[in-house]
């Protein structure tokens, strides 16, 4: 069986997918990724599916799947480059993928993922700072 | 009127994958949209996929047909599976029996122009779909 492999760029898992995913490597891809967010902390996934001509219910809920479990993990998933079609296809089909993000290309994936892991450290820095502040009242 | 069509088993996840690009192929060589292409294989992946895991396997013959103005692709569905009981509930969007989204049966009705369903308990399914070039 064919496997898609799963690359880790930084922060990032990056997935491209380049076959034509028989239903079995779709699960494998699900197993893999969950695996590889726990043992790398990464706190990102782009999905690249730009080589894929359709997206079928099969795929999407397997997209969908992905994007829940990465969340339990602590990782935020971005569906990336899909083709007009596909997105025409998609919808008349019934899919209208919620909970997804997406973003138009890899880049703009990566974009998207750096401010919202920005934002997130933002939040957690003024907690540092309130917390830094309440010693140095008690000192005083 | 119709060219003689090419059959292929569907037994695995592999002949789900086969038939999608044989009707991938069709659709080019009867120069279907790039859209109505991604539709029809769309389609012809959900029932494909169908005619596996609710059918128990069956076959699809895929077949360009011709009405006089407009060329068109034929696909026929068949499994000898335990069949539909209830053909209405079946088509309705988000009712599934096998665990899936419930989309399969009625989107793929969305997604072509001709739509037709033989079915019945312990008789198995038959499912034509066609698509004609705009």
């Amino acid at each position: 069986m064919e496997r898609v492999p799963v690359l880790k760029i930084g922060d990032i898992l990056l997935v491209s997918i380049q076959i034509d995913m028989e239903d079995q490597v779709a699960l494998q891809l699900q197993e893999d990724l969950a695996d590889r967010i726990v043992s790398t902390g990464c706190h990102g996934v782009i999905i690249d599916i730009s080589a894929l001509d359709i997206v079928d219910s099969f795929v999407g809920r397997t997209l969908a799947t992905i994007a829940s479990i990465s969340r339990v993990l602590d990782a935020e998933t971005v569906v990336v480059g899909m083709r007009p079609a596909v997105a025409i296809t998609l919808v008349e089909l019934g899919l209208s993928l919620p909970g997804i993000r997406t973003a138009l290309n890899v880049e703009l994936g990566m974009d998207l993922l750096a401010r919202q892991r920005a934002e997130e450290y933002g939040d957690e820095d003024d907690e540092d700072e309130d917390e830094a502040d309440t010693p140095a009242v008690t000192a005083s | 009127m119709s060219d003689e069509g090419k059959q292929l088993e569907i037994v695995s996840d592999q002949d789900v994958v086969r038939v999608r690009q044989l009707v991938r192929t069709v659709s080019v060589a009867v120069k279907l949209s790039l859209v109505d292409q991604t539709k029809l294989v769309t389609a012809a992946s959900e029932l494909a996929r169908n005619t596996l895991v609710y059918g128990g396997g069956g076959s699809a013959e895929v077949a360009t047909v011709n009405n006089g103005r407009r060329q068109g692709i034929r696909i026929v569905f068949a499994d000898q599976g335990p069949g539909i009981a209830d053909l209405d509930l079946a088509l309705t969007d988000g009712y599934t029996t096998g665990g899936g989204l419930g989309l399969g049966l009625s989107g793929a009705r969305r997604l072509v122009d001709e739509f037709d369903i033989v079915t019945d308990v312990g008789q198995g399914t038959t499912i034509t779909i066609t698509k004609w070039c705009r």
